[in-house]
């Protein structure tokens, strides 16, 4: 803690507890938490979800969100006790001194306002600037952020703007007063990992330019590496501990940490294709695909499946990936080439599909929150495909269930009757992997299935995927953009860019160079635990590329 | 917006087929009613023959359909016949009713309207509040009450005890702009207190609903102030709801103000088509009826399109 002297000290939290209500009592989130932060200091702050991160966030502006309170312990800001202002007087600073700049920037803009009057709030409402110098200077911000436009960007709606540029945009509005202190709550989380570089890029440089402190939240072990002065690792609303950046990363003292530290060890040996002429499970060729009226969307997409191996698809959002998977499925009929399942053509309509073509491909989802009926107990989710594909009653229903609640590792008689949303995260996604082997399929699709869990949960879902292709044979695609996920399960990986599959083969051979291009530009956009990544990563590429180029 | 022209077009198409349903229903619903009109205007004296010569004199001898095709033939050129009871044109005996609807309905709108989007917007903000709770419980009991009830208590208290306006609203040809605004004040702020409730309980539950969405927690981060959230991140978001229920009062303050005419002897077209349900006349009940099927084709439309242009998503594409 050389850098930052005493005197510094900008913010000071000291045994906070904040509780949540929930069942008609109020529980504890946060345990007492002590921080501190100095000027110009970047803290990291990360944990699992349910950690208490954004909700210690939220604290530092004096903020509880609804259905949550401060119950003890003090928030100084600058000599000023938060806990005990009024309202008013906490309002004061935020937007002033204090910014926010959140986890999805498309959500967090209003739908109804231009980006630059969103931007001029704050400045116009504490009388800092006028609003034609709020403008100017807003464009000023977007230049030094590299947004494409700066003098005309500001003047689009949120729709009409990309998420990576919005996100940069967002951290220009929080940068409209310049604050003292801007808190970032998960900023990239939602974005690909080639437009993360460029916002992640933006903001180490704008902190740095006005020597503002910030808090920066993240599950990302690898961004937060690139981001912070001092790490400070939460579990369940209690600090496990606190040092700086190199010496966390490097000897990090407590078992959890290090546990995370460790995560993605997770590595099963490459299958390779089998030679004795079996038939691909699942066969796509040459497909086109246009959703209706629109331009296509899928540009001759070829690969095969073979049985029981997993084959990655990889790609940044709009790449294809999920449509490619509509149109396995039949809810999508490509425009023209078919889709073969052993040989034998598929039709392109999942209404002309029997019921032994329509049980083949089946499903997992990226949100078990919303794949899920919340309204519909475990064993009629679970129970249903197998009554409808197998024909099963009864007790032999009741049976089948309770053999997959047992494939899944979940306890049968505990979770039988049970709701979704009395269900964590994972034993969620186990239930959508349980709903999509009641069918007893041959092939699965795994469509992001662990991007929204933490990464612990994550590796747990990984390994019950991979016993399961043992135990049963499956044949995976699995639709990811993390390719951390697809180095520790993948036996093939098929890299799709604007609908097209720009390259393909078995896994070893794809992450050893050469690549094509745009493979090499994915593997080396992911954050790698060196501090110096990012650095290292720019002055390479070049600054000047960093920023994507205009588009309207 | 090509397909906001698009939309228009379609709908003011599939509006017509609607219109024609609704005269064939309504035809054939005063088929079914009991009685016949030849007896109805001759009176119980009347004796076989006159009624038979009157039936014949008004056609009613033919079949049903023949009848209805024959009314039609005239309506698609415009004429919709004459009242098989006053032997007067339909679109005279209408038209000046209408007008006189038209213009209580958009008194009470002009009214009605700003009270509750304003109402709907304070209590929103003072969510949860006594205020927000003594407006709903007002506005509620006013809903709740039958129109004439609330009308006769109006006439009771605002014209019988202190004498402010007039309890009868019968209209001359011959008063000024502000005796008509005067003397029509009591039934519009009968339709007033009848429409308030509902669109300002959706104004309130439109706001409430999107004060969870991320952009209102991130302008309350920005230390907007709590009207300014509701006012300018919220409202202008919440339209699209707002819209279609005032034009779903719009619609009733056009057609379903019957009683409200009653009560205070105005000559409106709700007073008009009841009494020619009752004599059976044919003629007036099927204008009154496409009127008010128009109306509501109309608002709706309106609302479709309001919505539309409220949401920058729409307006403003990629």
């Amino acid at each position: 803690m050389t850098k930052f002297s005493d005197k510094d000290v900008l913010l000071e939290i000291r045994d906070l507890k904040i509780e949540g209500y929930s069942d008609e009592t109020w529980v504890p989130i946060i345990k007492g938490v002590d921080l501190t932060l100095h000027r110009g200091e970047v803290m990291g702050l990360i944990g699992e979800s349910g950690a208490g991160k954004s909700t210690i966030g939220a604290a530092a502006m004096g903020y509880a969100r609804d259905g949550t309170r401060i119950s003890d312990g003090s928030i100084e800001f600058d000599g000023m006790e938060l806990t005990t202002a009024t309202e008013s007087e906490r309002r004061a600073l935020r937007g002033s001194r204090i910014a926010y700049v959140a986890q999805s920037a498309a959500a967090s803009f209003n739908p109804a306002h231009k980006i630059i009057d969103q931007h001029t709030e704050a400045p116009v409402h504490y009388r800092i600037q006028k609003r034609m110098e709020a403008q100017e200077d807003a464009m000023e911000l977007y230049e030094r952020l590299r947004l494409p436009n700066p003098q005309e960007i500001g003047f689009r709606y949120p729709h009409q703007v990309s998420g990576g540029q919005l996100q940069r945009a967002m951290t220009a509005m929080a940068m409209a007063c310049r604050p003292d202190l801007i808190i970032f709550d998960e900023p990239t989380t939602a974005l690909d990992v080639t437009t993360q570089i460029e916002v992640l890029a933006a903001i180490r440089d704008i902190v740095d330019q006005f020597n503002t402190a910030a808090i920066y939240i993240t599950h990302d072990l690898a961004v937060v590496a690139q981001m912070a002065d001092t790490i400070k690792v939460l579990l369940r609303g209690e600090e496990v501990e606190e040092a700086p950046t190199e010496q966390m990363l490097d000897n990090p003292q407590e078992d959890y940490t290090k546990s995370l530290w460790a995560v993605r060890s997770f590595q099963r040996p490459q299958k390779s294709r089998p030679t004795d002429g079996t038939l691909p499970v699942i066969s796509v060729k040459n497909v086109d695909a246009a959703y209706t009226g629109g331009v296509k969307v899928l540009d001759d997409v070829s690969f095969d499946v073979y049985p029981g191996m997993t084959v990655a698809v990889v790609g940044e959002s709009g790449s294809g990936k999920s449509t490619t998977a509509r149109v396995i499925t039949g809810l999508l009929p490509p425009s023209s080439g078919e889709v073969l399942f052993k040989g034998e053509p598929l039709p392109p309509r999942y209404q002309d599909r029997k019921r032994d073509q329509l049980r083949q491909a089946q499903m997992i989802y990226q949100m078990a929150d919303t794949a899920l009926n919340p309204k519909v107990r475990i064993n009629e989710i679970i129970g249903r495909p197998a009554q409808f594909y197998s024909g099963l009653r009864g007790q032999a229903l009741k049976q089948r269930v309770d053999e997959l609640l047992d494939l899944i590792e979940l306890e049968p008689a505990k979770f039988y009757n049970r709701y979704p949303p009395e269900l964590s995260g994972g034993q969620k996604q186990r239930i959508g992997i349980a709903r999509a082997l009641a069918a007893e399929p041959d092939f699965i699709i795994c469509d992001e299935v662990t991007s929204a869990l933490d990464q612990l949960v994550a590796e747990g879902i990984l390994k019950l995927l991979d016993r399961l292709q043992k135990e049963l044979g499956l044949a995976y695609m699995f639709i990811t953009h993390d390719l951390a996920t697809v180095r520790s399960i993948a036996d093939e990986v098929v890299v799709m860019q604007n609908g097209k599959v720009v390259e393909q083969g078995p896994k070893e051979e794809m992450f050893t160079p050469p690549h094509h291009p745009y493979t090499d530009l994915l593997l080396s956009s992911v954050p790698e635990m060196d501090p110096n990544w990012l650095t290292t990563l720019l002055e390479e590429r070049g600054v000047d590329n960093i920023g994507d180029a205009a588009d309207v | 917006m090509g397909d906001l022209t698009s939309l228009v077009f379609k709908r003011l198409g599939l509006g017509l087929l609607t219109l024609l349903v609704v005269s064939i229903l309504i035809f054939f619903a005063v088929e079914l009613l009991p009685g016949d009109i030849a007896q109805a205007v001759l009176g119980q004296g009347a004796t076989e023959e006159t009624v038979n010569a009157m039936r014949q004199q008004l056609g009613l001898d033919r079949p049903a359909p023949v009848r209805y095709l024959d009314w039609l033939a005239g309506a698609v050129q415009g004429d919709f016949g004459v009242s098989l009871v006053s032997g007067d044109r339909v679109s005279s005996a209408i038209s000046e009713r209408f007008i006189n609807t038209l213009f209580l309905a958009a008194y009470a709108a002009a009214i009605a309207v700003p009270i509750s989007i304003v109402l709907g917007v304070v209590v929103a903000l003072l969510r949860n509040t006594l205020f927000d709770r003594v407006a709903n419980v007002l506005t509620l009991t006013s809903i709740s009450s039958p129109e004439f009830f609330l009308g006769y208590i109006l006439i009771l208290y605002l014209s019988v005890k202190t004498g402010m306006f007039p309890a009868l609203a019968s209209l001359k040809s011959d008063m000024g702009f502000f005796e008509l605004l005067h003397r029509t004040f009591l039934p519009a702020l009968t339709l007033v207190l009848v429409v308030t409730a509902h669109m300002m309980r959706m104004t309130r539950a439109a706001i409430i609903n999107l004060l969870a969405s991320p952009y209102i927690e991130m302008a309350r981060l920005k230390g907007t102030p709590p009207w300014k959230v509701i006012v300018r991140h919220a409202l202008p978001n919440a339209w699209a709801p707002i819209i279609n229920v005032v034009a779903l009062n719009l619609a009733y303050l056009i057609t379903g103000v019957v009683l409200v005419e009653v009560v205070f002897v105005y000559p409106g077209i709700g007073q008009l088509l009841v009494d020619a349900v009752a004599k059976r006349d044919f003629p007036i009940v099927q204008a009154c009826c496409l009127i008010f099927a128009a109306t509501f084709i109309l608002l709706n439309l309106m609302a479709d399109v309001g919505a539309i242009l409220t949401n920058p998503r729409l307006r403003h594409p990629k």
